[in-house]
């Protein structure tokens, strides 16, 4: 009571934002370095050196100007893919789905835009159309997840996995069937769309748009979520279903509207792996990144903002995964073993919030 | 396994000398020394967080004092695990049945022992456990499974096991909190009998002056970790416990209740059917109508469909069928209804019905108001310099207790919690109050806090339906008694008129 009455709340409130921003900052810091020392003694024990390891990935991810452009390459589809963990996790579903949505996004993409081409439309009004085909289709996938939760609750953490499986399985058949390219021998792929077609780089850069198409979402995003009403009901949605029922909010709606918007992020990233790297549809879609933006997602704390810069730092490590192969002679797994380190020591990170009494809000002090 | 055919009639006695127990930087426990004698039943009263599970957790073997050792008749005793302090002969009976519903009542006391025997033989069993009825004050037939028992022979059954389990000192800890007020009495009853007769001695955790009063010799009164006094009930008086309980604290007193403030608002139940988690019927054709001005309390046992009521009319669970009107209009759980009829509500704990623990208390005072003028800009965007500013009056004025406008709510004690929630509740118009439980787990201050506010909301017209299991509460607060049983409305009277013993037989279910 004396607290309160001696010092407004206000000016104290800050301190306290600051201080559980520090908390999230040392927490999530001290998980990745115990991860990348329990990785090095994996080296040692296999007789190849940390250090080295560590100086490659630097090299391999930020050491020049094209290490860094693939690096950059690289964390655009992440960063989106990312995104499409964050917002159902904010109103507390576990979708783990959005390599499935980048797949099919991705080869929806690659097939709306061959009859424009043969029709001869332009870039300007096939990409974007292209684009928003992924989107609807990515954002189709993960809506039929977040309804079978609310109206069946059927574990969405299950059905976004297996439905990963099916659209992975969906695009197979269809690129294996009747779209494939016959000139397509040794991979089969959908017919490309040719170099004219395509997104282009950044000026001045190799990097395409999406880098920036993912940076730009990333804003909007936090901005909804963290500046709006509806970010709003959806956090208390998140925190507490019941109570957000009892506010009468419409969860149901929240729901579909979050998991639409994951959908349509993962969609997008599968768009720019056509439109921007491979020129059609193949199963070099299928590379991973929707499960390395849940690892991205869950460094960030689910902060869209947060996810960008952690984002190119995955980028990095998967720009080096070919250096450190030819170097130190390392299988391309080892670097899926470092993020499988950094993922459970993040879980098991989570059980420490509150509890540094570094950090540790005082009543009354 | 141990001879159960030779009665034991030694009560036994068990003192504390200077339990302490600090966990990190709280004194949870300090230097407290009771002496209860054999064959005595002892109360131990105290508001919640007074220390009094903490110090039972230390005869029990849970926890490991800090400093203070246990005499067990006279001899210092050394508990390091519960296992050992049922050795001794010290058993405990919780607030919550620790039965297995499917099995019966034989098969419940035979694992109870858990002496891991690989093959039960059960005709002989049967014959031990028949005998051991036969010598028992109260018995409960062997061959019904759990799930049929009611709440009484439950809490019966419970004590029957650690009886069967040669345990001689009993700490029963709010053992009447699911019974009926005849249940209640009955049990204690019979406790208060074997007490007198020399077979056990009973250590009651309670908060209930009646039934320290009506059943227990002696009582020890704890506030704060801190043993504030004690001595035989005889020579004590309710007003000397209560004063020992909550201290020097400030209690607000009882909100008057004004006369004429009855006016023509009406929330109407009609004919609601509302499922359980399993899909069984919670509640069937519940017919209920509270006027403006008035307080109808809803009474019952634990679930008799009161929590699934609540649900219903909260928007946390489907109706399944029936209306709610407010003034004739259809009512749904949507904020358009909430915020045109003015429909507020203080649900049972609030942390699991009414805030989200990682939200800033700023925020979760601002989910009635987040969505509207000043808070929101455009009807979208939200300015949280509004909200903090708010939340700075609203707590300054229910005197929330919490370190600033940005700690999220989990950090805060229950009763600020409920203070947030109610500050956000009741500092509108409101005309309509759907009330759960709203004093279950707080401490003494909050309690009379809260009442006085919900009897307030009723002087200021509002129509207030109160949901309680606690009986005294619905009988203090209410003008209109309604009494639940089985998911119908069983009784309805006047709160003047109503009675303990009448509601207690409606409350059981055979009236």
């Amino acid at each position: 009571m004396d607290a309160t009455a001696n010092l407004p709340p206000q000016t104290r409130g800050l301190t306290v934002t600051a201080r559980r921003a520090a908390e999230t900052l040392a927490i999530s810091l001290g998980s990745v370095a115990l991860s990348a020392l329990l990785f090095s003694v994996f080296l040692l024990l296999l007789g190849k050196s940390p250090v080295q390891f560590f100086q490659l990935v630097w090299t391999g991810g930020f050491g020049s100007a094209f290490s860094i452009q693939n690096t950059l390459q690289r964390s655009a589809p992440i960063i989106l893919t990312a995104l499409a963990f964050a917002i159902p996790a904010i109103i507390g579903l576990t979708m783990i789905g959005a390599e499935g949505a980048l797949v099919l996004g991705g080869f929806v993409a690659a097939i709306t835009a061959l009859p424009l081409i043969a029709a001869g439309a332009p870039p300007l009004v096939l990409l974007p159309l292209a684009a928003a085909a992924a989107m609807v289709t990515g954002a189709a996938l993960i809506m039929l997840v977040g309804w079978l939760r609310h109206a069946r609750s059927v574990n969405e953490t299950i059905s976004s996995l297996l439905l990963t499986y099916i659209a992975i399985a969906t695009m197979n058949f269809f690129v294996e069937g009747i779209f494939r390219d016959p000139a397509s021998a040794n991979k089969p792929s959908t017919m490309p769309w040719g170099k004219e077609n395509m997104v282009g780089a950044i000026p001045g850069t190799d990097v395409h748009w999406g880098l920036v198409a993912g940076a730009v979402l990333a804003v909007a995003l936090w901005l909804l979520m963290s500046r709006t009403t509806f970010g709003f009901a959806a956090r208390v949605t998140g925190g507490n279903p019941r109570a957000a029922r009892a506010q009468g909010l419409p969860v149901g709606s929240i729901i579909l509207t979050c998991t639409a918007l994951s959908g349509a992020c993962a969609g997008l990233a599968g768009f720019f792996e056509v439109a921007a790297i491979h020129g059609q549809a193949n199963a070099s879609l299928v590379a991973g990144y929707g499960f390395t933006g849940i690892l991205v997602s869950f460094l960030a704390r689910q902060n869209p903002l947060a996810i960008v810069p952690i984002a190119i730092v995955f980028g990095a490590i998967e720009a080096s995964g070919g250096l450190i192969q030819r170097r130190m002679g390392l299988p391309d797994a080892t670097s899926a073993l470092l993020q499988g380190l950094i993922f459970v020591m993040l879980l098991a990170s989570d059980a420490l919030y509150g509890r540094l009494p570094l950090f540790r809000e005082r009543e009354g002090a | 396994m141990k001879d159960l055919a030779a009665p034991q009639t030694r009560a036994i006695g068990l003192e504390t000398v200077g339990m302490t127990k600090v966990f990190g930087p709280l004194v949870a426990l300090d230097d407290v020394s009771i002496n209860v004698a054999p064959g005595s039943f002892h109360a131990l009263l105290g508001e919640n967080g007074a220390g009094k599970s903490t110090l039972v957790k230390c005869i029990l073997g849970f926890y490991q004092p800090t400093r203070g050792t246990i005499l067990v008749n006279g001899a210092e005793a050394r508990i390091p695990t519960p296992a050992a302090a049922r050795d001794i002969g010290i058993g405990m009976v919780y607030q919550h049945f620790t039965l297995v519903p499917c099995l019966s009542v034989a098969e419940n006391l035979v694992i109870a022992r858990g002496d891991k025997a690989p093959v039960i033989d059960w005709k002989a069993e049967k014959a031990a456990l028949t005998a051991f009825m036969d010598r028992m004050p109260f018995r409960v037939p062997l061959e019904t499974p759990v799930s049929a028992l009611s709440a009484g022979e439950k809490q019966k059954l419970e004590i029957l096991k650690q009886l069967y389990l040669n345990q001689h000192f009993l700490i029963l800890d709010e053992p009447t909190s699911v019974l009926t007020p005849g249940e209640a009495d009955q049990v204690l009853g019979l406790l208060r009998g074997m007490t007198e007769a020399g077979e056990i001695t009973v250590l009651m955790i309670t908060h209930k002056f009646r039934e320290v009063t009506a059943f227990a010799d002696a009582v020890s009164v704890l506030r704060r970790g801190r043993q504030v006094g004690g001595g035989p009930v005889s020579e004590m008086s309710t007003d000397a416990m209560s004063r020992l309980m909550i201290g020097e604290a400030e209690v607000r007193p009882p909100e008057a209740r004004a006369e004429g403030v009855a006016s023509d608002l009406q929330l109407e139940l009609t004919a609601l059917y509302v499922d359980d988690d399993e899909g069984l019927p919670a509640v069937e054709a519940l017919d209920l109508k509270v006027r403006g001005g008035e307080i109808v309390g809803v009474a019952g046992v634990s679930g008799n469909g009161q929590s699934e009521l609540v649900e219903a009319i909260t928007g946390q669970r489907p109706l399944k069928d029936g209306r709610i009107f407010i003034n004739g209009k259809p009512f749904e759980a949507t904020r358009r209804d909430y915020h045109g009829f003015k429909v507020f509500g203080l649900p049972e704990e609030p942390l699991r019905n009414a805030a989200v623990r990682r939200m800033t208390v700023a925020e979760n005072i601002a989910f009635r108001a987040f969505d509207r003028p000043p808070m929101a800009g455009l009807g979208w965007w939200l300015k949280p310099a509004q909200m903090r500013r708010r939340a700075a009056e609203l707590i300054a004025a229910y005197r929330v207790k919490t370190p600033s406008t940005e700690t999220p709510i989990e950090n805060l004690s229950g009763g600020n919690v409920q203070r947030a929630v109610l500050a956000r509740e009741l500092s509108q118009d409101v005309r309509v109050l759907i009330v759960a439980n709203p004093c279950f787990g707080l401490d003494f201050v909050s309690v009379a806090e809260i009442r006085a506010q919900i009897v307030a909301a009723r002087n200021r017209g509002a129509a207030v339906l109160l949901v309680s299991e606690d009986l005294d509460e619905i009988l203090e607060l209410s003008d209109r008694v309604a009494v639940m049983s089985g998911g119908r409305i069983v009784h309805i009277a006047p709160g003047a008129e109503a009675d303990r013993q009448t509601i207690g037989k409606y409350m059981a279910g055979h009236a």
